[in-house]
């Protein structure tokens, strides 16, 4: 099996709100390592999720679907999903998905840690 | 000298690889033996605006002792699929193929529907090892297919991964009660042991199912007004009175 090309680490933003900070691909060969940062990340009780995609490198339709994923997960642990740092190139691509309408998007860590 | 962090942009390695935002599906050319009916117009839709409970299912075949690569399997499939799929499932790609935007229309029958139902598909996202169909509106399903292939071991497997959940209570309930899943499941098993075939292998198709949110999304309920396979069936009068009047002119 293809092995995963991502990193992903975990930050406590605020007592309330976690950041993952994504560097490299998001493929289906990232579902370990995108379930373990969300994991890590809600940890601590945390009630907002933030993913931070200032250094996506790729993503396919197979990374797309393990987001929706992570989102049911988090919808279902009551915690929102926000995203910032996404190129104009994903922001098209979250619309032509429609995650959009599940998971708000920023423009910086700041406007994302205001609105949790 | 322009240094500012725009110019130093680069442009993705996907970005080719994905459709275009649309608001609506457009059907530019429908080909011969097709039915358009239920994709013009509409939108596509993903798992979080269907309504049933949202499966992974995932089916796989590994492709022993033959010689093609990951890249040649799915260039295979995406040449073959229309020959691929049962005659009870129809697909009629466009006349660029799997293409980023493009649209498959599909004519399939279903269990406890009496005619054909006419639906179709949009290719998402397109790259060489993989391709992404996704649902429109009024499709039996809110969500995307996978097809893709990958080495293990050295061997290249085949796989087909859906996330999708019913589009509507009335599908919702067809998939449940009336069969409509075990049919899709048996689409796909056909599919991938064709393909199979076709490199020389009959290996068993494993099929992996995964209840990833087993919640109905009632929100979604509305979702029936553009259900296929009522609008087909209630277009089945006028297809027959057009077509008695095509005969008799």
């Amino acid at each position: 099996m293809t092995e995963a090309k991502v990193s992903m680490q975990v930050r406590e933003a605020t007592p309330r709100a976690s950041v993952v900070d994504i560097k490299g691909e998001i493929t289906s060969f990232a579902e370990n390592v995108l379930m373990d940062a969300y994991a890590k990340a809600s940890g601590n009780g945390a009630s907002a999720i933030i993913l931070n995609f200032n250094d996506l490198e790729y993503m396919n339709s197979g990374g797309i679907g393990l987001l929706v994923t992570m989102l049911i997960r988090a919808n279902r642990q009551k915690q929102s999903l926000l995203a910032y740092g996404l190129t104009e190139h994903y922001q098209q691509i979250f619309e032509l998905t429609r995650l959009n309408e599940a998971i708000q998007i920023f423009g910086s860590e700041a406007e994302a840690v205001a609105a949790v | 000298m322009t240094t500012n962090s725009e110019s130093q942009r680069v442009e993705p390695k996907d970005s080719a690889f994905w459709a275009d935002p649309v608001s609506k599906l457009s059907v530019s050319d429908v080909p011969v033996g097709a039915l358009s009916l239920n994709v013009e117009g509409r939108q596509v839709v993903s798992p979080l605006q269907g309504f049933g409970q949202l499966w992974q299912k995932t089916y796989r075949v590994w492709l022993t002792e033959a010689k093609a690569t990951p890249a040649e399997a799915v260039s295979f499939l995406k040449q073959s699929l229309p020959a691929l799929m049962p005659d009870d499932s129809r697909f009629y790609p466009s006349v660029s193929g799997v293409q980023p935007g493009e649209v498959v229309l599909i004519n399939a029958t279903l269990p406890g529907v009496p005619g054909q139902i006419a639906t179709g598909v949009m290719v998402l996202y397109s790259d060489e090892e993989s391709f992404t169909l996704m649902c429109p509106e009024g499709h039996p399903e809110a969500g995307w297919n996978t097809f893709s292939a990958f080495e293990e071991d050295g061997t290249t497997v085949l796989q087909i991964q859906s996330l999708a959940r019913a589009n509507d209570p009335v599908f919702e309930f067809g998939f449940r009660f009336m069969g409509g899943s075990k049919q899709q499941e048996r689409i796909w098993n056909h599919v991938l042991a064709q393909a199979a075939e076709h490199f020389g292998v009959t290996g068993e198709v494993i099929t992996r199912k995964t209840l990833v949110d087993r919640r109905l999304q009632w929100s979604q309920v509305t979702n029936v007004w553009y259900n296929s396979a009522i609008r087909s069936l209630l277009n089945l009068p006028v297809r027959l009175i057009r077509k008695l009047f095509g005969r008799e002119s």
